[in-house]
């Protein structure tokens, strides 16, 4: 087995015991990205400085200065996360070649943790997708089967892990986004409480729904990078005055007297039944542990996308108003006064998604509409909020699909918008509660695609859901498995 | 009575202040760049106030408390649970694209100020004040064509304070301002100074017939920078709006510019080309709640304002009216002459020199009181010179006047200058006889009924005495002597 198939835990025994020093994983890995990114477009910018970090690193933890989860690490980062190395461009030609004048909170945490940023992940244009394929610079293919999407919008965070290009990676979920491209992918992937970990850095699409969260092989793997990447930060007036999560105490195999509610409304027309088998086989599983699973109905389903969509647009029209074509990215050659400058910069920068999105924001805010919609949208956020509230004062987790379907092939969703935002309706709600979830592997379809599902629980519960995933991953085998990786 | 262009006499004019002011706190309302004026172009800046991807505000919470403390001081209820929303607009000077300001939850309601009005004093209520960014300067080169952005303003915190529509002329607009400036001023929370664009005005103006209860259509003109702009943008609109009534049209409501040195206002924009803000509330700051605690606490460090210490320069000090508010409309004016007070006990006198000669110079020498080039001591001991009959009235002047350019003791100087007030009778009566001798031919004028000769005959008198005889004795003598 090659040492990149390794955990993150079992790559950092090796450098701990001088079995393999980290300037020679991350030669190994930067051979391997050179090898899978023309393939699967994981990667945007490689790090021209991947060796000379790992270099660095590698003194550190022999001086005895470095020991931390993630020292020498190869990871990678979602593209909307600031680096002053290498490019941000969230996937955009607005940003090409745009460079940060500043690192994002979770960059210097994981600097601080010795791990070694590969480069930055490809992703949906502003995060606006669920298939990786609305980015400027190309869709990100799927290990599993190269012909199908990777899941979006941090598609290139899963890659890059799934075709074994890093160890872990760092996504954004404002709807999904780290969720979904985990279970097509055949990953696990943390979406925390909103206020959990800092959002500086992190360009903004939905500032209240948008979530920075770990992706990794295995939930050991990704609790340990949230470890590394949560906590309060006094640059972030929304994040959570908490210290960081410390997940010790809960990587146990035994599920006795947990309570696992699974919405049957969740289960019902529209999802493929391989799918629904998998989820009953996985409450199967959890029953074995101790776990009782419990079947019941979650209301207001029905809203959550359409209110995802008018909050998460509203937002994204505001936010992404600073991309002007004055300051930094694009700007157009040819431009005949100031209103014709913005114009052009933003019909030429932005890609379809994001211009639809912006003009349903920007319709969702206008006067005399606002209370129709905006304002209606933030009363059904509340209420899904509150209907999560009543599940949870019964059961410790709900568990529930990631998607209706597995990764559908490149091309298939971009002709049916209208599916591809209603395949967000088991992710989008938990942004609107602000609530974490899990997302890990429960199974593969008969056409060898990975299936995934997640575990939800009440705001700050990440520890009791690392614990059900951890013990689930203890019986389970399904995120051990690997794809059969093209290589050039 | 001031000459108008336009008959006013049919119609009443309503006029409500929207004034923006630029608090003086030493950091910016959301990162911590510095405010300090004047600095090289975007050299106070950083990725938060230039509006980077994916940087975040933190409030500075001196913001918060001067706002606090601006509504406490002008009596509005202060909303405890308070929010920030954005206010979304394309401009260059705006980096962001919004402004973080407050529109559903303003920090501040329902206050007013008292003003002097032209019936006597009134109340000019305040609807609204609210937490906002400033945007950053543009400058136009007229030659090459181009456009620079200078981003050190953007994020300096403002106040906006929102008045009712309660004022009825130019001077009443005016005298709310300063009574604001002066207000804001002595909290602290802002110097005010419209020439550097810490203080600015958009005015509200409609006209309605006279007695009516039903509002005209109002315009709003923006970003007034000095007393005269306001004024004569103020008296401008009211003479194009009587036009345009007398003439049977409408005015139309719209958005105004004022061109200060042409003289002119013009249209900006119209209500149908008003601009649609989509305001919502800012995700990237949580809500406010200001504790009856911190409201307490401001409350307590409050200083006595302007209007409170003109009431008590009229009780303790019997000083005018006019002469208490010309004091008080400085707080470093109020406090120079309250130590000197203090120690010659002497408000008149203290008054008459600060007011008369000590704001002249001031302004000659483009000063404020704050920056007065003497001591309070200087003063007092000039004004026991005059009082004890030392030196006269003129010689007095002449000392003050010295003392603000040099820095001289007054005591001093007057010693060794050989200034002393001439004062001994011998001496006078000697002098007087000298003067009548030497002048027959004023003396007889004089005794002819030409009273002006009497002038002539003191002036001689002062001049020999280089203005250190006691004048009113030497008038009392010459006429005695000549009468008989
Ligand atoms: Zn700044």
């Amino acid at each position: 087995m090659s040492i990149l198939e390794l955990s993150v835990k079992e790559l950092r025994k090796k450098i701990t015991n001088k079995e393999i020093s980290v300037p020679e994983v991350v030669k190994a890995q930067l051979a391997h990205i050179e090898k899978t990114n023309p393939l699967y477009n994981a990667y945007h910018d490689i790090n021209k400085n991947a060796l000379l970090r790992a270099e660095t690193v590698q003194k550190e933890i022999e001086a005895g200065t470095l020991d931390s989860a993630f020292a020498g690490v190869p990871v990678a980062v979602k593209d909307n996360i600031c680096t002053t190395e290498m490019t941000t461009t969230c996937g955009s030609k607005m940003l090409t070649g745009f460079h940060s004048p500043y690192n994002a909170t979770v960059v210097k945490r994981l600097q601080k943790a010795g791990a070694v940023i590969m480069g930055k992940a490809n992703m949906d244009e502003f995060a606006m997708g669920s298939t990786s394929e609305t980015c400027y610079y190309g869709a990100v293919k799927n290990p599993w089967n190269p012909e199908h999407v990777s899941g979006g919008s941090s598609g290139g965070s899963a890659v890059a892990v799934a075709s074994y290009g890093a160890f872990a990676s760092l996504g954004s979920d404002t709807g999904g986004s780290i969720r979904q491209p985990a279970a097509y992918c055949n990953m696990t992937g943390v979406k925390p409480t909103y206020g959990s970990v800092s959002r500086f850095g992190l360009v903004a699409y939905g500032s209240s729904l948008d979530q920075i969260g770990p992706i990794a092989h295995n939930i050991e793997d990704a609790a340990a990078m949230l470890a590394i990447i949560s906590g309060y930060d006094d640059q972030d007036s929304t994040s959570l005055k908490q210290g960081p999560f410390d997940f010790n105490d809960c990587l146990k195999e035994d599920l006795e007297g947990k309570k696992i509610g699974i919405p049957v409304n969740y289960l019902g027309e529209g999802i493929d039944p391989e799918i629904k088998a998998a989820i009953y086989e996985a409450a199967k599983k959890l029953s074995e542990l101790g776990a009782e699973c419990e079947e019941f109905i979650l209301p207001m389903v029905d809203y959550a996308v359409p209110a995802y969509y008018i909050i998460a647009s509203a937002e994204a029209s505001s936010n992404l108003s600073r991309f002007d074509g004055i300051k930094y990215g694009y700007h157009p050659k040819k431009f005949t006064d100031l209103e014709d400058l913005y114009l052009t910069a933003r019909s030429e920068g932005f890609g379809m998604e994001v211009k639809r999105r912006i003009m349903l924001g920007t319709f969702a805010l206008s006067s005399g509409y606002y209370d129709a919609y905006y304002q209606k949208a933030l009363k059904v956020k509340a209420l899904i909020k509150q209907a999560f509230d009543g599940a949870f004062a019964k059961y410790d987790t709900i568990l529930s699909p990631v998607a209706p379907t597995v990764a559908p092939k490149l091309g298939e969703s971009l002709n049916n918008l209208l599916q591809m935002y209603l395949s967000d309706i088991y992710t989008v709600s938990v942004n609107l509660a602000g609530i974490p979830a899990v997302s890990l592997p429960c199974g593969f379809n008969k056409e060898n695609l990975p299936i995934g599902m997640q575990f939800l629980g009440q705001a700050l519960s990440e520890k009791t859901l690392v614990q059900l995933a951890y013990a689930y991953q203890s019986i389970t085998e399904h995120h051990h498995k690997k794809p059969q990786l093209e290589v050039l | 009575m001031a000459e108008y262009y336009s008959d006013r006499s049919k119609y009443d004019v309503v006029i409500g202040l929207e004034v923006h002011v630029e608090m003086s706190t030493k950091t910016k309302i959301f990162c911590g760049c510095s405010t300090a004026f004047g600095a090289e172009p975007n050299t106070q800046t950083c990725p938060v106030c230039t509006g980077m991807p994916g940087v975040l505000p933190v409030l500075n919470e001196q913001v918060v408390q001067n706002a606090i403390a601006a509504g406490l001081a002008t009596n509005c209820e202060i909303t405890q649970n308070c929010k920030f929303d954005r206010k979304n607009y394309f401009y260059p000077d705006l980096p962001k694209a919004f402004q973080t300001s407050q529109l559903y939850l303003p920090i501040c309601r329902n206050g007013w100020v008292e003003i002097n009005g032209d019936n006597g004093k009134k109340k000019v209520r305040i609807h609204q004040i609210h937490m906002e960014e400033d945007a950053g300067k543009l400058s136009h080169h007229d030659n090459t064509g181009e456009t620079f952005i200078d981003y050190n303003r953007c994020g300096v915190p403002l106040m906006e304070i929102v008045s009712e529509p309660d004022m009825t002329s130019a001077t009443e607009a005016c005298a709310y301002m300063e009574a604001l400036a002066a207000i804001m001023s002595y909290l602290g929370v802002s110097d005010c100074k419209l020439e550097e664009g810490s203080m600015r005005g958009d005015i509200n103006v409609s006209i309605k017939p006279k007695g009516s209860s039903v509002l005209g259509t109002r315009t709003e003109t923006k970003n007034l920078n000095s007393f005269k702009a306001i004024t004569r943008a103020i008296e401008w609109e009211i003479d194009r709006q009587i036009d345009l009534l007398e003439n049977g049209e409408k005015v139309v409501q719209e958005t105004r510019r004022w061109d200060d040195e042409k003289g002119i206002g013009y249209t900006m924009r119209s209500k149908e080309n008003a601009h649609d803000y989509r305001y919502f509330p800012e995700p990237d700051l949580a809500p406010m709640h200001i504790s009856d605690e911190w409201i307490a606490e401001v409350k307590a460090k409050i200083p006595e304002l302007p209007q409170q210490k003109q009431a008590r320069y009229l009780n303790e000090w019997q000083l005018s009216e006019y002469d208490a508010g010309m004091i008080v409309r400085s707080k470093a004016l109020a406090l120079f002459c309250e130590e000197t007070v203090a120690l010659c006990n002497e408000p008149k006198e203290v008054v008459n020199f600060l007011m008369g000669d000590g704001l002249r110079l001031l302004n000659e020498n483009c000063l404020d009181a704050k920056d007065m080039p003497f001591a309070p001591k200087q003063l007092s001991d000039l004004v026991s010179l005059v009082v004890k009959g030392s030196i006269n009235k003129t010689t007095a002047k002449a000392v003050f006047e010295k003392i603000f350019r040099e820095n001289i003791d007054p005591i001093e100087y007057v010693k060794a200058n050989n200034l002393e007030m001439v004062s001994d009778e011998e001496e006078l009566v000697q002098m007087v006889a000298d003067v009548i001798a030497a002048n027959p031919k004023s003396v007889a004028d004089y005794k002819g009924g030409k009273k002006a000769a009497l002038g002539f005959l003191v002036g001689q008198i002062m001049r020999a005495t280089k203005g250190r005889a006691n004048a009113a004795r030497v008038n009392e003598l010459i006429r005695e002597m000549l009468q008989d």
